[in-house]
């Protein structure tokens, strides 16, 4: 697999030159979040706001009254947990076109509580006027930069950095979900890194005889409820939704909903963080110890089949490789 | 716009109306008028160059929040007149003072006397708590300290357009208890904002009552220069200290004018309620017709006619 070199920093340069009305903002993460090339590069198009983040959205949204499309980045967490009120206030409502490119999501990081942003797919999504997007690969990653600048309102992107392998060959599109797989006995739904998870999973299952359908959301709000209702009145046992966030709030709470609205009943397994906070610790273990990773997905298709697989550790693809995402990653936070 | 009125007429007015409301509503937002009359009068008559208003006399009523559904969504900027380059926006910060705002507004004729007999009324844009849809406003300010921040981006905005206009804010002292101001004029000041100025009505009360009580603020000009902003205080009710402290020269950096009233200012019988002055609601009849006579002699108005039981 194809690991791609910090997609966003290229990505977002090569749009936002083209675009004189793009700004791009920092608090004091410039270089974690890929854009002090283009700080260095493009100083009359780089605003540093500093470790304030309260002030940085509200002076965002004065930015959009003046015509401006900012670019905010910072790790996800802290463009709505600090500033929740300013993100209300002074970009969600009027709905100023304002970019909350949002690093670090889940447990990519291994700085803990204070870093993950774990709730903010289930805040960011009940907000009026905000758009949800969510990017699982490198292409996602380079096309999620132009496709939320037309937004025409706020938008919050959950955004991957460092070494980021290539899944998809398509660019991200809003509202249009990949189905990666159109098996018929159980709906797997997935989003960011979990895709990479069940892509790992999917390989092994098929050789157990379990016929997977897989989808990759991009999108979460708006959330195309009556295709994933679709997809799951056509699987036998049900769905697993797998997830890098709280399954509270999150896609497993969206398909929920879109379920019982619709009056289709199928049994739903919601992976992810079980109403818990995480610790401090890498991507793999996070993932293993919250059960979040290829493994968990197995063993929850397996309660929803009945039926056992086999499938251990082992047997599951080593679809990443990690001394290469090692050798190239950012800095640590 | 031709000015039909001197602005000690208009500080006058807003207190008078003020005050019949609150009157007649038995509660209302009575200290802000008296201590931000000149203020706000001085901004709408003197110091912002504004063009005439694009809205109705009589506004209109509640249509909507901001939504992709609501394409004919707009705020209430367009009393304060149109957007153009060189012309100054406004926000009022405290959304409180909306009351003040809105007599003002029907001071300089561009709101109907009518508009302040819907404050408060269902269905009605002319919100008690300043909306962005409320006659005036531009931007939900209702949670204290957001305003300067975002005004800071508007500049800054505006600066980089090209616009000659400037950018004010009107503040109250109660938000330097606030952190988001301070990050607010820091970075106005690390950025060079000096298209943007505040007028800081500093009566030094608060909701639950005087700030010393409530929330020790210390110096607020020194704190403001070491946050790098240009400070000019002056009485809030001279309007020849609020011309010339507004006038002060601040290149590089925001102006903040700390305007330094007296929350009884005009009516000198409210302060038998001090130190609970921020929304003044009559404990009794007694009090009411007590008050109606005692500010009406002060501000040489008839008193208001009461209904009777």
């Amino acid at each position: 697999m194809e690991m791609v070199n910090r997609p966003y920093a290229a990505a977002f340069e090569a749009h936002a030159v083209q675009h004189p009305e793009v700004l791009c903002l920092s608090a004091d993460l410039t270089s974690s979040c890929e854009i002090d090339g283009f700080r260095d590069r493009h100083p009359e198009q780089f605003l540093s706001l500093g470790m304030a983040e309260q002030n940085m959205l509200s002076f965002a949204g004065g930015l959009g009254l003046a015509g401006f499309r900012p670019f905010l980045h910072s790790f996800g967490v802290f463009l709505y947990r600090r500033p929740y009120d300013q993100l209300v206030a002074s970009i969600a409502y009027p709905r100023r076109k304002v970019r909350l490119m949002g690093f670090l999501p889940g447990v990519t990081t291994p700085g803990g509580m204070t870093h993950q942003a774990i709730e903010d797919i289930s805040v960011m999504r009940t907000l009026p006027n905000m758009t949800v997007l969510e990017a699982g690969d490198a292409t996602e990653v380079e096309s999620i930069v132009a496709e939320a600048d037309t937004v025409d309102g706020p938008v919050y992107c959950r955004i991957l950095r460092g070494a980021v392998p290539r899944l998809f060959d398509t660019p991200l599109r809003i509202g249009q979900m990949r189905v990666l797989a159109e098996g018929c006995d159980v709906l797997v739904v997935t989003a960011g890194i979990t895709t990479e998870e069940a892509i790992r999973a999917r390989g092994a299952l098929a050789g157990a005889g379990v016929s997977v359908r897989h989808l990759h959301l991009n999108t979460l709000k708006p959330f195309d409820a009556a295709q994933i209702v679709d997809h799951a009145a056509s699987v036998r046992h049900g769905v697993v939704t797998l997830e890098n966030h709280l399954v509270n709030g999150g896609i497993g709470s969206m398909v929920a909903e879109a379920l019982a609205e619709a009056g289709l009943a199928r049994r739903l397994v919601r992976l992810g963080l079980q109403d818990t906070y995480a610790h401090g610790g890498s991507r793999p273990y996070l993932m293993r110890h919250y059960g979040m990773d290829a493994l968990a997905l197995v063993r929850a298709i397996e309660r929803l089949t009945g039926q056992s697989t086999g499938i251990d550790e082992g047997a599951l693809d080593a679809v990443r490789v990690e001394a290469v995402h090692s050798a190239v990653k950012a800095e640590a936070l | 716009m031709r000015n039909e009125k001197s602005t000690e007429e208009v500080a006058r007015g807003i207190r008078a109306r003020v005050f019949e409301h609150t009157i007649r509503n038995n509660g209302g937002y009575l200290s802000q008028a008296c201590s931000a009359a000149e203020q706000l009068a001085f901004l709408y008559n003197e110091a912002l160059n504004l063009g005439p208003s694009t809205m109705p006399m009589v506004p209109p009523p509640f249509s909507g929040v901001p939504s992709a559904a609501n394409p004919l969504y707009r705020t209430g900027a367009g009393y304060n007149g149109p957007f153009d380059a060189v012309y100054d926006r406004l926000f009022i910060a405290p959304a409180h003072y909306a009351l003040v705002a809105y007599a003002c507004l029907i001071e300089v004729g561009r709101m109907a006397p009518e508009g302040l007999e819907m404050f408060n009324r269902d269905g009605s844009s002319v919100e008690m708590i300043g909306a962005e849809h409320s006659p005036g406003m531009e931007v939900h300010n209702g949670t204290l300290g957001i305003g300067l921040s975002t005004a800071a981006g508007l500049a800054w905005g505006r600066r980089r357009l090209g616009h000659t206009g400037r950018v004010c804010v009107f503040m109250s002292d109660g938000e330097v208890q606030e952190g988001q101001t301070w990050e607010a004029v820091q970075a106005a000041a690390h950025h060079g904002i000096d298209n943007l100025w505040a007028l800081m009505d500093v009566n030094r009360q608060q909701c639950d009552g005087a700030m010393d009580d409530v929330m020790t603020v210390g110096d607020i000009a020194t704190k403001l220069r070491d946050f790098g902003a240009v400070v000019a205080e002056c009485d809030a009710h001279d309007l020849a200290a609020l011309r010339a402290a507004a006038a002060t020269p601040h290149p590089g950096r925001p102006l903040i004018v700390l305007a330094h009233s007296r929350p009884t200012q005009g009516m000198e019988s409210l302060m038998s309620r001090f130190p609970r002055l921020h929304y003044v609601r009559f404990k009794s009849e007694e009090e009411r017709a007590r008050m109606n006579a005692e500010i009406a002699a002060e501000l040489g108005v008839p008193p208001v006619p009461l209904e009777t039981h």
